[in-house]
């Protein structure tokens, strides 16, 4: 099985430490990067599948030119390459830019199953794997928990979360899954695929590499704009109450009763 | 610049009524018509569209109500997405509204290819200033952005649940029933089977009050404690990934970065500590209180109310304390 990864580099949540440009774009310098929590999870089940079915796994990427590093975090828990879209023009890409340069990297690329997370934990938007499967007229098969190809039928199973349950759905390969956590812990690197991953291939494309016109995606051709910024709003200070447990049921209950949730 | 119609597709449960997140989504699509001088429109893609169609126009004044037998038994986003692009390709819409939730995403992102439209996603607030403006809580919640499409451009935009209270209109709207036209594109994606679990009575999205539970909690058995003073409280179950990893509540009621974002007028939090992975799921919580044993855990830094003590005997007291004042 040929299955090609969809991983972001997002600020990592735990740093704390994003923030954005003047110009609204995130400001990479201020916070360091991670692999997007939820890429980790499919990941994890991509690696599963091909140590159990044989096959590849590869990591695409779009992102600036150190995003390499975190990459080889992917590539130390077991995939097999990288391919990494950078381009300068690239910088304030959109999701609608970001879904037209993907779109044409995957098309460099061989797969029978193109895996993406939920959504990331910087933007939580959750949309691109959807259109990208529609301008690929890919099967798309989303909120996985459950991800099971039957390659002699060249058909994949997929247990979706839904409000009542899960539903299982069916599609001929290729196509496109987008998974969500319960699809397993993802692993840690051992000591030894750090050291492989030194030496794995990561390729680098540029827009010219694609075929893509520098005006036509990235910052240029983005769609949508951030006209303002702001904190949120503080929340009040904090009523600490030390006592009994009754004493602490009571300021409960009076809280709720004062602002009338009770 | 005249407004345009501001169209919304509809989710429906799977009863058939329409979602509580459609009646928000048409709730703000109708306000935001009226702020734009334009018109409000829904479109309701279903097997049997009747029941949330007719729910629907009673947000909006227009409702589309497209019967498409290939919403059952195949997965529905894709091919509600392919009906709605069809009837909005007709259309002049000033923009497209659909739910945040795994089913709105879905068709936000379909309808995105199709249409070759831009989208924002996973608002927190729309406001009307010629497009719509839109908030959105980036980075866990550290940062309010707001964005609008380019000049010129309408789009799609994902709307979180909970942001708008719905509330029906004076008046309600007619609904149209029209027959699907036309081959559906988009490879077909089969239901298979359908697996019921024991899902929570109140999905945690939709909730007012939410008592979650952590770590602390301590096993399966403590979460009876958590769902006594949920249902003395009319709220819904909630958990963190703790909680789910340990296997004693399913992952549907996970509350943060890998599960859900919820925004109830109440969360109280029991034996959680409210690490940045939990806390960007519920801090814009109208009213936040945490029972915890360390007095310095970092919820404590964002909570209304934080009562230090063991979860077990201030809950067994809390619920004696509701049991006395009702």
């Amino acid at each position: 099985m040929r299955i090609v990864v969809l991983t972001k580099p997002v600020p990592d949540p735990a740093a704390a430490a994003e923030r954005l440009t003047s110009d609204g774009r995130l400001d990479r310098a201020a916070s360091p990067a991670v692999i997007n929590g939820n890429d980790e999870y499919v990941l994890e089940a991509a690696l599963k599948l091909v140590e159990a079915h044989d096959g590849e796994v590869t990591l695409l990427t779009m992102a600036p030119p150190n995003a390499v590093e975190t990459m080889r975090k992917g590539l130390a828990m077991g995939a097999h390459r990288g391919v990494l879209v950078s381009d300068p023009a690239l910088v304030g890409s959109d999701q609608w830019s970001t879904i037209q340069v993907l779109v044409v990297a995957l098309g460099e690329l061989e797969y029978d199953l193109v895996l993406a997370g939920f959504d990331t934990s910087d933007g939580v938007g959750g949309v691109v794997g959807a259109a990208i499967a529609t301008r690929l007229k890919l099967p798309y098969l989303s909120s996985a928990a459950k991800i099971e190809p039957n390659p002699d039928a060249g058909t994949v199973r997929v247990r979706r979360i839904s409000p009542t349950g899960f539903d299982v759905l069916e599609a001929p390969m290729p196509a496109l899954i987008v998974g969500t956590q319960l699809l397993g812990e993802p692993r840690y690197p051992s000591l030894k695929g750090i050291m492989a991953a030194r030496s794995k291939e990561v390729v680098t494309r540029s827009l010219a590499d694609l075929g893509l016109d520098a005006a036509a995606v990235g910052g240029a051709a983005s769609r949508t704009k951030v006209t303002g910024q702001q904190k949120p709003p503080a929340r009040g200070a904090t009523q600490v109450v030390r006592g009994t447990p009754e004493e602490g049921a009571k300021a409960i209950a009076e809280l709720l009763a004062s602002r009338r949730l009770i | 610049m005249a407004a345009g119609t501001i169209w919304v597709v509809a989710e429906t449960n799977a009863d058939g009524a329409l979602a509580k997140s459609s009646a928000e989504v048409a709730t703000l699509a109708r306000t935001l018509a009226d702020a734009a001088g334009g018109s409000a429109a829904g479109i309701v893609v279903a097997a049997d569209p009747k029941v949330a169609a007719e729910e629907l126009a009673g947000y909006v004044p227009r409702v589309v109500a497209i019967a498409e037998p290939a919403s059952t038994g195949n997965a529905w986003a894709q091919v509600a997405a392919q009906r709605a692009a069809a009837i909005l390709a007709s259309e002049t819409p000033a923009a497209v509204l659909t739910g945040a939730g795994p089913d709105g995403r879905d068709v936000a992102g379909t309808l995105s290819a199709l249409l070759e439209r831009p989208v924002l996603v996973n608002a927190t607030a729309v406001a009307w200033d010629g497009g719509p403006s839109v908030e959105m809580s980036v980075f866990g919640g550290k940062l309010v952005t707001t964005s609008t499409f380019e000049d010129g451009e309408w789009g799609i935009v994902t709307v979180r649940p909970n942001v708008v209270t719905a509330e029906k209109a004076a008046k309600s709207g007619k609904v149209e029933a029209v027959k699907p036209d036309g081959d559906l594109a988009l490879p077909v994606v089969k239901v298979v089977e359908s697996i019921e679990e024991a899902a929570a009575a109140l999905p945690i999205e939709e909730a007012r009050i939410i008592v979650a539970g952590g770590r602390g909690v301590g096993g399966e058995e403590g979460f009876r404690l958590v769902e006594e003073i949920a249902g003395a409280l009319g709220g819904a179950v909630g958990a963190t990934r703790a909680a789910v990893d340990s296997g004693w509540i399913p992952y549907a009621q996970q509350i943060g970065q890998t599960g859900k974002i919820v925004k109830p007028q109440l969360y109280l939090a029991l034996g959680i500590s409210g690490a940045i992975q939990h806390k960007v799921g519920m801090q814009t919580a109208g009213t936040i209180i945490g029972v915890n044993r360390d007095p310095d855990a970092p919820i404590a830094e964002f909570a209304d109310l934080v009562v230090v003590g063991d979860l077990f005997e201030v809950g067994k007291a809390l619920l004696a304390e509701l049991k006395a004042r009702k």
